[in-house]
């Protein structure tokens, strides 16, 4: 049977993560308990956690979180680190024996800084070679995968229910100030870890609920500017655009999201002259990055959070606040589960991201 | 045609005396003198021979009492010897002449379009309903600036977009190859629809520049009707430099339908040959198309988007990326079904390749070198139904343009005889007695209809998809499949085979 990666799987989910603006950081169990809860949105074939600011002693040093079907792999991707960074911790993601978990790929992590030298050989900005390399180990080094590759972040995610996943990964022995977390319902047996979500890219990680139909316009697009879809997932095209945008394209997230689920030419049409021209010009250019079809996704990124709808909202999506808290998730049950007394609870329109960051000063205290 | 051919006529035309109430309808109708009145003995009858099967006697006859039949093929069947080539240099060898034809390549080559299929939604995505939720069809033409930031950009030389309604354009077709009154109704049926229509190369009449904002205006080789008023009046400038039914060729549109306003409007004399040359006399290589894009920016003050049509050719893609580099907001091609008013038959059906390699070829080769958002790229050639423009979206094309089809839709039955300028429909002649019989508000409307079913069409396949925008299926070969095509035919069109999963 092919893999995950030689064809397309489309999948239903479920999705929940919550920010503490304040930076306050929490372990893992309480966002364990929410994804649980929705367990008859997943089938047990996929569950996955994206963290921020859960190495904040290795906060400037990219954490590459890998996978490795053999031993094999595991060389030829530890050369071409030596190669290209210098190593400053590395280690056996901690995990613990799950009944339930089937056998595991190797999994492993490294803490690195780029070689001065080898960027300046590159001619590139230092993201745009992390995304490179990210992607040559993905594309062209069979049997690894790299999870994640952000700072002071991390992805955990593999095949099984993400509450058995969170469990495996020893999840509550990690604290972060934001949560994402995904379980998964794939048509098709995956086959390996890489296919669960959330998928990542430098600190982009987004967990995604849907099927992008628009999945061939946005990839032929992405690909002009040289991303590599090595997984054939809409999760993958999502994480991308983000990243095309918001990091290369210096679009702002708000507007990036306009990008992702743009509103219809019928309500640009009726907008003020200015904002009119904007609009226009953002669907006439990123045309090809609509994601046209049923989703909802969280994004994380470093010091935020940002969840959205398809335009026209084929796929649930609600948020809640409590004080400086930020949750969203597929269901209002995922939320009260690990917050009862939530505040506000509301439900975004189509296409309206809710974002929320960290707050100013809590940022500079995680930073500092 | 001569009295007495060594060929038997191709057409014969059957009357039912039962039912014929001798209004003489068909007589005064037949643009071909193939219905003909004996006075005297009061009795009609018709000459075979000038019959081209323009269905128009049919379908104008009061009493139905009018059939055309094909002949059935005289010879013996020869797989080798066709018919055709049998009939082609009977023909040849009475008038020793270049043999020619009117319409698109009638040639039995394969048919991509309907070797693709398209996708549906089932279950893990909903498919969308457009009769509930809004479907959008809008399509902006030119280049695209990238990357977009909250203030608009200051660089005057930005041409701005233009937006289209529906991602179906009338193609061009000139006035004096069509009538007056054919012209206008493409002319009216675009501004109605919110889409463009093509002036084709001989310019636009004065009484039509109401609809100019709708215009693609035309400068082609023999730069008919040219002038700064045209150019500025236009919504978008193309420079023609091929045509899928005859590439490599000029055109010729004789005197005798150079009447007072085709003169006028082409700024030549009454009743003069209008020689369109071959190449652009000051287009010799790309940096010459480049300067001539540019000179038609200026002169336009870089309102005016400019496109460049070109016929599919072998090395279609290359020839695209250089006009794109050249600086062009729009590239058309024109692939091998494409129609015409006169062609050479030897060139309509024996040079080009057919559109879907084209635009597949074309659309792979702009990404791969990064620049496909720096144009549009339109496909023309042999549209026949929305299934096919949805396909030639989906392979890669921003939007199409369609003639032929407009032309059936006002009357047309492909008899192929445009370039005698007899056209019993009043669409392809310049004389009034027939022209007249198309009334422009009519044919408007006709034309109106067509795209407004098209649309539809296009909505519900759309939906079916569970995609509610056309910018969403561009390119997206995913939703493609092919059926009975080899694996080079497969790649070429970067489609995979039906009942390959995703």
């Amino acid at each position: 049977m092919l893999r995950e990666g030689e064809y397309r799987i489309p999948s239903g989910c479920a999705i929940s993560g919550f920010i503490n603006k304040d930076g306050r950081r929490v372990d893992g169990s309480a966002i364990i308990q929410s994804i649980a809860l929705m367990q008859e949105r997943s089938n047990g074939l996929g569950g996955g956690f994206a963290a921020y600011g859960i190495y904040p002693e290795y906060q400037d040093y990219y954490a590459l979180h890998l996978l490795f079907e053999d031993k094999l792999s595991r060389n030829q991707v530890e050369e071409l680190i030596k190669d290209n960074f210098y190593i400053e911790a590395e280690d056996r993601i901690p995990t613990r024996h799950v009944r339930s978990i089937g056998k595991a790929p190797l999994l492993w992590r490294y803490f690195v800084t780029p070689r001065l030298s080898k960027i300046e050989e590159s001619q590139e900005t230092e993201a745009d070679f992390m995304t490179r390399l990210v992607m040559r180990i993905n594309d062209s080094v069979n049997g690894a995968y790299v999870v994640s590759s952000g700072k002071n972040m991390g992805a955990f995610k593999g095949v099984g229910y993400p509450e058995d996943i969170g469990e495996f990964f020893r999840l509550d022995e990690y604290e972060a100030y934001s949560w994402i977390a995904h379980g998964r319902f794939p048509t098709n047996t995956p086959g390996w870890w890489g296919g669960a979500h959330p998928f990542t890219l430098l600190d982009w990680s987004v967990v995604h609920n849907g099927e992008i139909s628009s999945y061939g316009a946005n990839r032929r697009f992405l690909e002009m500017y040289g991303y590599k879809m090595t997984l054939q997932t809409d999760t993958e095209v999502v994480a991308y655009a983000i990243d095309l945008l918001v990091r290369r394209h210096k679009l702002p997230l708000e507007l990036a999201a306009r990008v992702l689920a743009a509103p219809f030419w019928q309500e640009i049409d009726r907008l003020p002259a200015a904002e009119r021209d904007l609009y226009t010009r953002l669907r006439v250019v990123y045309g090809s990055l609509l994601m046209n079809g049923p989703f909802s996704i969280i994004a994380g990124f470093s010091g935020g959070i940002m969840a959205l709808n398809d335009r026209i909202k084929l796929r649930p999506l609600v948020a809640g606040s409590k004080g400086a808290t930020l949750y969203v998730a597929s269901e209002e049950a995922a939320i009260r589960e690990i917050c009862p007394d939530v505040e506000r609870v509301w439900y975004p329109q189509g296409g309206e991201p809710v974002i929320g960051r960290l707050e100013e000063e809590s940022q500079c205290r995680l930073s500092a | 045609m001569p009295t007495l051919s060594l060929m038997p006529p191709e057409f014969s035309v059957v009357r039912d005396d039962n039912k014929c109430i001798k209004c003489l309808a068909c007589v005064r109708q037949c643009g071909f003198d193939a219905q003909q009145y004996d006075a005297e003995d009061d009795r009609l009858y018709a000459i075979d021979a000038n019959c081209v099967n323009c269905q128009r006697c049919v379908s104008i006859c009061p009493a139905g009492a009018l059939t055309i039949y094909k002949n059935p093929p005289p010879m013996r069947p020869n797989a080798h010897w066709t018919e055709g080539h049998l009939r082609n240099i009977v023909k040849q060898a009475e008038t020793g002449g270049v043999l020619l034809t009117g319409m698109g390549n009638d040639q039995p080559f394969p048919p991509y379009f309907d070797r693709l299929l398209l996708n549906a939604s089932q279950v893990t995505n909903p498919s969308i309903d457009p009769l509930r939720e809004p479907m959008e069809l809008r399509t902006y033409l030119g280049s695209r600036a990238e990357p977009v930031s909250r203030e608009e950009s200051k660089d005057k030389t930005r041409t701005p977009l233009v937006p289209i309604e529906t991602p179906i354009m009338f193609s061009a077709m000139s006035y004096g190859s069509i009538s007056h009154e054919a012209f206008e109704s493409l002319a009216r049926a675009a501004k109605a629809f919110g889409t463009l229509f093509n002036t084709g190369e001989g310019g636009l009449p004065e009484d039509l520049y109401e609809y100019a904002d709708h215009a693609v205006v035309q400068v082609a080789s023999g730069r008919f009707g040219v002038h700064a008023g045209y150019l500025n009046a236009g919504r978008v400038i193309e420079i023609k430099i091929g045509q899928g039914a005859k590439p490599g060729i000029g055109g010729h549109l004789p005197g005798e339908k150079i009447t007072a306003p085709v003169a006028e409007t082409r700024m030549i004399p009454e009743g003069t040959d209008a020689l369109s040359p071959a190449p652009h006399h000051d287009i010799y290589s790309i940096e010459d198309l480049k300067q001539l894009i540019f000179t038609l920016k200026e002169a336009t003050r870089y309102q005016k988007p400019v496109s460049v049509k070109i016929s599919a050719v072998h090395n279609v893609a290359a020839i695209a990326s250089g006009i794109a580099r050249a600086g062009a907001d729009i590239i058309a091609i024109d692939g091998f079904r494409g129609g015409t008013g006169a062609a050479p038959t030897m060139i309509r059906d024996h040079v080009g390749i057919p559109i879907e390699l084209a635009i597949a070829a074309v659309d792979q080769r702009l990404r791969e070198e990064g620049i496909r958002n720096r144009v549009s790229l339109v496909a023309a050639g042999g549209f026949r139904s929305s299934a096919d423009v949805v396909k030639a979206i989906a392979l890669g094309a921003d939007a199409v343009y369609i003639a032929t089809a407009t032309l059936i839709a006002l009357g047309c039955h492909l008899c192929q005889k445009c370039y005698t300028g007899k056209c019993s429909w009043g669409i392809a002649t310049q004389d009034p007695y027939r022209s007249r019989r198309l009334n422009p508000e009519i044919g408007a409307e006709r034309l109106y209809n067509l795209l407004r079913g098209w649309s539809h069409e296009i909505k519900e396949m759309l939906g079916g998809m569970g995609i509610n925008s056309i910018e969403s299926l561009r390119g997206n070969r995913l939703h493609l499949r092919g059926v009975g095509l080899n694996e080079v035919e497969l790649k070429l069109l970067g489609v995979k085979h039906a009942g390959e999963a995703m």
